[in-house]
Parts: C-alpha cells; structure tokens; sequence
C-alpha cells in the first residue's frame, strides 16, 4: 500500500466520522423540536462546534495529500469530492443547528399541530432517509443508490413549495404567535435547503466513482465526461 | 484531423531486438505544434519508440522494424531517406547534457559546421538565434568562448536544446530532459520546451507525471511494448479510460 492510499484511506474515514456525526445532530434536531427540548438543542449548539473542527481537519487534510502527493485521476477525484462534501456536510449541520437556536429562543413550545400540518417531521424523516442512503454510498461506493436521493429531493421541495400556504391561516388566526410561525417557516426552508445539499454530495460521489459532472444538467440532459 | 495534417504518424509499428520483440503493433499521430509525453515503466519501450523517430536505433545490430513511420507524411525509413538530413530535421536533446569540450559557439555552431555551412555570419546569427530561443543567451553573450563544460547543469541542457536547435529543425526529440536537473533548472527547461511548441513539434520521454502533466498536450502510455492509451493529457490525468494507465499513474503498478 502506498503512502498515498494510507492517506486516502485517512481521510475517507475522518469523511464517515463526519457524516456520522451530522446525521446524529439532525435526528437530535428532530427529537428537541417536536419535544421542545431545550436542553438537548443546546447540546447541538454544542456539538456543532465539533462538526466545525472537524470540518477544519478534513480541509487541512485535503490540502497536504494535494501539496504532498499530487494526486492525479481517480485519486484527485476522490479528494477533489471530499472537499467539496466536507463543505456541503458542515452547511447541512449549520441549518439544523440554526433550528436548534430557534427552540433555544421560545419560553412555550411550539404548536405540533402546525409542525405535523408544514410536514416538518415528514421533512426530517425524508432527509434522514436521504442521509442514510447517502452515507451507505459512500461508503460501498455505490452510485446507484446515490442517485436515490434524486427522486426524495424532489418530496422536500413539494413541502417547501405549499409552507405559504399551509402557514398563513395560523398567522392571521394567532398574531400573537408570529415569531414563532416565522421560525416554523424559517425551519421548512433549512430543511429543504438540507436536501439540496445531500443532492450535491450525491453529485460529488458520482463525480469520484463514474467521473461523470452531475451539476448544473436538468433532469433529462445527459452528464459530462470529465477530461 | 485530415491524415496529411499530422506531424508525425506510426503505423503498424513493431520492433524487434533479435527475437525479442520491443514494441508491439504501435499505432499513433502527433499533431504539429504540439508537446506529447510519452510515459512508463522502464523497458516499457518508450524510449525506443522515441528513438525510432530519427533512426538512432539503426546503429543496434540486432533491431529491425516493421510498420511505417512518417514525418510530413513521407515514410522515413524509405532506403533512399538520407539519415543526416532526416536528423537535421528531427534534432534530439537526451537525458544527461551533453556538451562537447569546446566553446559554447564552437556547440551551438557544429551541427551547420557539419552541414557545410561555411559564412562566419550567418553562423553567428543562427548561434544568436539559438542560444535567444534556448533561453541562454543573456547568461552567455559575453563570453561565448568560454567552454562548454563550464556551465552548470541546467546551462548545459539549455545549450544543448540551442544546438539541436541550431540547424532549424521542425520536430525535438527530448529523452527525459530534465532528469539530472535541480527544479529551478527543471522549470526553466519547461518554460523553454512550453514556448518552443509555437514554432516546433516536441516529443518527449518523462519519468516524471508532473512534468507530463505540466506541459504536454497529450500523452502516450506505453507498457511492456505496447501503446496501451493515448489522448489529451488532461483526459489522461483525470479519467483514464484504461485500468492500467490509471494503476500506473496513480503509483498502483505491480
């Protein structure tokens, strides 16, 4: 094994640590909204300073094994679409830790009634879902269950398109309760944003194994070959 | 690309040392104006098929070819090709500098000096040319009779680039030309080679993937005799298209 693959080998697994780790902030997320739990979204907040330093160290690895190893094809893929991941992954953990800093700020809960009818545990359960897949494909490399995620974006943008609609009876009906209708909206959009962000990391996972550029092409065009 | 437009073409190419086949059914076109790297493990044939392209490997006794190579489209290994005027055409700079023991002029101007070229004043001003072309003549102008073997390493190689050059050939030959070279030298010889390509068809034989990578425009793949890929060397370097250039230049091999 080459110096380089023990390097590559690193990294991969600091990526998993990573993935891990953001996926346990949002099912933490989840649990402290629907429960009001305010104790544990200040543990996000908490924790999400890790997320960051270990966002760092993934960058800082990335730079050395591209100053120190020149790595070129499937190698520079890899670490090309890590740096990207990594940026992807902590923006990911930064939406949901906005939502813990939403719950740190309201004194009563908010109502379930309007997070069920905005479909904001649905909009967990789908990211969750897609995060799961995602991180199963990283690690086994697997393209095809990669693109999965496609199809369930496509479910959080369905939510985020009728959140002004579902919303605005309960600001007229409770003016009273308008900042926190507000944050519920706000968090319909963070979640929404998270499947985005997932898509893109499927896009960078693709980029590594097939060196196929995903990005920027409409549902029907065909991907570029990278030369 | 039109087949008369390429610089140089190989078809069919095999080549044989004795029994020992070198090279394998090689097939390949280089485009004018261009830089092609040609890359692999030792013995991969490389440098053989490098050779082939101004006939050095007829002095072996034992190799023999099949196959056509041509340069302008005319076969140079026709019997009626004259191998001096295909070398003025085809110059060749190799691994280790190598100078002769006389004056920085008396290198630069041999190969017209063998030519016949007799006119002390055009002779002057091709060495100029050269040495301006080759990057060395600012550090030299003032004493090109100093010897040769005076200068450092990189000077030696540059003004071996400037005698090759000399003779206004079209197409460089380059056997690894920067393998004894510190990197300041190295780079140096890279900017050179890279501006050179406006006016010549460079091939070169490089150990080093960051130098192919660096300045060729497409490079070539060989192992164990065979021409395994070729193409654009940023295809090359990001998406191989064969597992074994790919094991290779990525440092997998074996």
């Amino acid at each position: 094994m080459t110096h380089l693959d023990h390097e590559i080998r690193r990294l991969k697994t600091t990526m998993l640590k990573m993935f891990l780790n953001v996926e346990r902030q949002v099912i933490k997320t989840k649990k402290a909204l629907i429960e009001f739990d305010k104790d544990l979204a200040a543990e996000i907040r908490e924790t999400e300073k890790r997320i960051n330093g270990i966002e760092l160290q993934i960058d800082s690895d990335c730079e050395n094994i591209l100053a120190l190893y020149s790595p070129v094809a499937i190698d520079l893929r890899f670490v090309l679409s890590i740096y990207k991941m990594n940026s992807d992954l902590e923006r990911l953990a930064d939406n949901v830790d906005a939502i813990a800093s939403y719950i740190l700020k309201q004194e009563t809960p908010f109502s379930k009634e309007i997070i069920i009818r905005l479909g904001i545990i649905e909009m967990f359960n789908i990211c969750l879902e897609m995060l799961e897949n995602i991180i199963e494909a990283y690690e086994n490399e697997d393209t095809t269950l990669a693109r999965k995620v496609y199809a369930m974006d496509e479910q959080l943008n369905v939510y985020n398109n009728k959140v002004i609609n579902s919303i605005s009876p309960y600001i007229l009906d409770n003016p009273e309760d308008l900042q926190k209708h507000l944050y519920l909206l706000s968090a319909v959009r963070k979640l929404e944003r998270n499947g985005d962000l997932i898509k893109n990391i499927a896009e960078e996972l693709i980029f590594y194994v097939e060196a196929l550029v995903l990005k920027h092409k409409g549902k029907n065009k065909k991907p570029t070959i990278i030369s | 690309m039109n087949e008369n437009e390429y610089k140089i073409q190989a078809k069919n190419v095999d080549v044989y040392y004795g029994d020992k086949k070198a090279l394998s059914n090689i097939n390949l076109s280089i485009i004018p104006n261009t830089i092609t790297a040609f890359i692999g493990p030792s013995g991969c044939g490389k440098s053989t098929f490098l050779r082939l392209l101004n006939r050095m490997n007829d002095y072996i006794d034992v190799f023999s070819m099949k196959g056509t190579i041509t340069i302008d489209g005319k076969d140079i290994y026709k019997p009626k090709v004259l191998v001096e005027d295909l070398r003025t055409n085809v110059g060749m700079v190799f691994q280790k500098p190598n100078p002769f023991p006389k004056s920085i002029f008396e290198n630069v101007a041999y190969g017209l000096k063998i030519q016949g070229v007799k006119d002390k004043k055009f002779i002057s001003e091709r060495v100029e040319i050269a040495l301006k072309q080759a990057a060395l003549w600012e550090e030299v102008k003032d004493d090109l009779k100093k010897s040769a073997l005076s200068l450092s390493g990189g000077q030696q190689q540059r003004l071996c680039i400037a005698r090759a050059l000399a003779v206004d050939p079209d197409v460089i030959l380059m056997d690894e030309p920067t393998s004894s070279l510190d990197p300041i030298s190295t780079a140096k010889i890279e900017d050179l080679i890279f501006e050179l390509k406006e006016k010549y068809t460079i091939v070169m034989v490089t150990h080093n993937m960051q130098q192919a990578g660096r300045i060729s425009d497409h490079t070539a793949f060989f192992y164990m005799g065979e021409l395994i890929e070729f193409g654009k060397t940023t295809e090359i370097f990001t998406n191989p298209k064969q597992t074994k250039t790919q094991n290779y230049i990525t440092g997998r091999f074996g």
